[in-house]
């Protein structure tokens, strides 16, 4: 379970979230929604002890993330895949070392013939052809930097997986692919997401639920049909911007 | 005193600046702290080490000889310029020896690696920081002190020595070319001077010189790098700050150092 309580942050001056309560049981798969620039990312990073909160706390697995020993920490890394919203790839080293170091168990990652077997794998799972292993992260264009991105966030069989925005900048083919591949990790194995995306329809395929971050709070969450059935002005703002919702499809 | 709460008083942009110099001392220590923590992990860094120690080597090896090459002839040149018959010709090889060996190889090394290795260091670690990929590095449960930072220190502890050895040879060797072009002298009396004045402990010291440079060089490009702020903008500043910063950190060394081991 993912849980934050009453999270507040601020750079500066400026205030990022103020007040964040949200809740993610085990198994669920939950969109963040939000406009740009309201802290989706922020939010993320301090599911991963990326970031500290000001005030509030942050428990995932039953742990107070910003309390976490240095090697507690790694260990609850090891069961978070983390998707960069902007890749994040290590760029001195090929697509084949950027994905074996998600593979956290050290054991599997000394295993030359376990590590060469699961990065194809995951390779082929997120739909980027066998060959690329071998390229570096500057020869490859955005949508497939982001393809790696999320294959290392996988390769070490998290138990979460936080994506930001996995699907922004990809053909629709492989978004796709992607929302597919994100509802298979819930489905079959049970994995427990939190995707931030800005594609309402594919939260409403992926997602059990959706929460809208705005003005440094969660100000809804709930299922797809009570976010269409919504009167909130903001929600309602939010949805008719990127969905047709069914109010003003029948207009 | 009330005078001390305006900030138009200097003491208070001094005390601000020691606050800010110690806070950097702090911070430098606590990665210090990082490194040996981190060097359990052998397995991670010690072939990042190696890649790294032989991309720093063969890279600035030809700057390297280059500078000591000019060094040693313009010593010697400039000897042979000054030495109008008064002194033997002999004291041009002690001059020249010692001169490379005490002070213008280590020092001109490191100065000029503190431009190599130095900026490279912080605009690699700069831009890694920028774009969420040491964020990446941890939110894997990995250390960034045995991925990025132990194998850059370690390459950088073990080849600046090597190349400042290199740099006195070779500094040694262009000075006794220099020489003879503009003296009758032969290798035997310029061996006879370097010799004359020799102490053994002279390479030593050259090479603990390099040693406590080559942490300069190292530690403080990475710090800098390590805490880059954001954008294009804070790599540039991170760069310039650390070429700067170990730079003064060697000459400061280098005094430190003059007065520790050469009293006796
Ligand atoms: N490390 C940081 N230091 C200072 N300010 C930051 C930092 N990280 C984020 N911010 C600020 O916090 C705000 C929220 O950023 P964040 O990246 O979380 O937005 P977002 O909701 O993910 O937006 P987008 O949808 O565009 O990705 C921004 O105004 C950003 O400038
Ligand atoms: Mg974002």
């Amino acid at each position: 379970m993912i849980e934050l309580r009453g999270v507040k942050k601020k750079f500066g001056e400026q205030v990022i979230l103020d007040g964040v309560d949200f809740v993610v049981q085990d198994g669920e798969t939950v969109a963040l929604l939000g406009p740009s620039g309201t802290g989706k990312s922020v939010l993320l990073k301090h599911i991963i002890g990326l970031i500290k909160p000001d005030a509030g706390k942050v428990m995932v697995d039953g742990l107070h993330v910003a309390r976490l020993k240095r090697k507690e920490l790694a260990q609850l890394r090891y069961k978070i895949g983390y998707v960069f919203q902007n890749g994040a790839l290590f760029d001195s080293d090929n697509v084949f070392e950027n994905v074996r170091l998600g593979i956290s168990d050290e054991a599997k990652y000394a295993d030359a013939d376990y590590s060469r077997e699961r990065v194809a794998q995951v390779i082929k799972l997120v739909n980027l052809p066998a060959d690329v292993i071998n390229k570096y992260p500057s020869e490859l264009s955005g949508g497939m930097r982001k393809r790696v991105g999320i294959a290392r966030a996988i390769v070490g069989e998290p138990k979460y997986l936080l994506y930001d925005e996995p699907t922004s900048g990809l053909d629709p083919v492989n978004s796709d692919i992607i929302d597919g591949l994100v509802e298979r990790l819930a489905d079959e194995l049970g994995v427990t997401g939190i995707m931030v995306t800005h594609d309402v329809r594919g939260a409403f395929r992926v997602a059990d639920r959706l929460a809208l971050l705005s003005g440094g709070k969660i100000i809804m969450q709930g299922t797809q049909e009570e976010f269409l059935a919504s009167e909130n002005p903001k929600v309602k703002e939010f949805l008719e911007r990127d969905f047709e919702t069914p109010s003003n499809a029948a207009a | 005193m009330a005078a001390a709460a305006t900030t138009s008083d200097p003491r208070v942009y001094i005390g601000r600046a020691i606050l800010g110099g110690m806070a950097h001392v702090g911070r430098v220590s606590m990665l210090v702290v990082e490194i040996f923590r981190g060097l359990k992990e052998v397995r991670i860094w010690v072939p990042r080490a190696f890649d790294e120690a032989w991309n720093i080597g063969v890279g600035s090896l030809f700057i390297v000889l280059l500078v000591s090459a000019f060094a040693g002839g313009v010593t010697a040149y400039q000897a042979g310029y000054q030495f109008t018959g008064s002194l033997p010709y002999y004291v041009v090889g002690t001059l020249v020896v010692e001169s490379i060996v005490l002070e213008l190889g280590p020092v001109l090394v490191g100065l000029i690696l503190a431009g190599r290795i130095g900026a490279r260091y912080a605009a690699e670690l700069g831009t890694m920081r920028v774009t969420e990929q040491i964020d990446a590095l941890e939110s894997l449960g990995r250390s960034p002190a045995s991925h990025l930072i132990i194998p850059r220190v370690v390459a950088g502890l073990i080849m600046i020595p090597v190349l400042v050895v290199f740099a006195d040879i070779v500094g040694v060797g262009a000075g006794l070319w220099a020489a003879k072009q503009v003296l009758p002298l032969t290798n035997a009396d310029f061996t006879y001077g370097a010799q004359y004045f020799w102490h053994p402990f002279d390479a030593y010291y050259s090479l603990i010189k390099a040693f406590f440079f080559a942490a300069a060089i190292t530690i403080i490009p990475c710090y800098m790098g390590f805490t880059t702020g954001q954008g294009a903008e804070g790599v540039g500043r991170s760069t310039t700050g650390a070429v700067v910063s170990s730079s003064v950190i060697i000459l400061l060394l280098d005094v430190v150092l003059a007065k520790v081991l050469l009293n006796s």
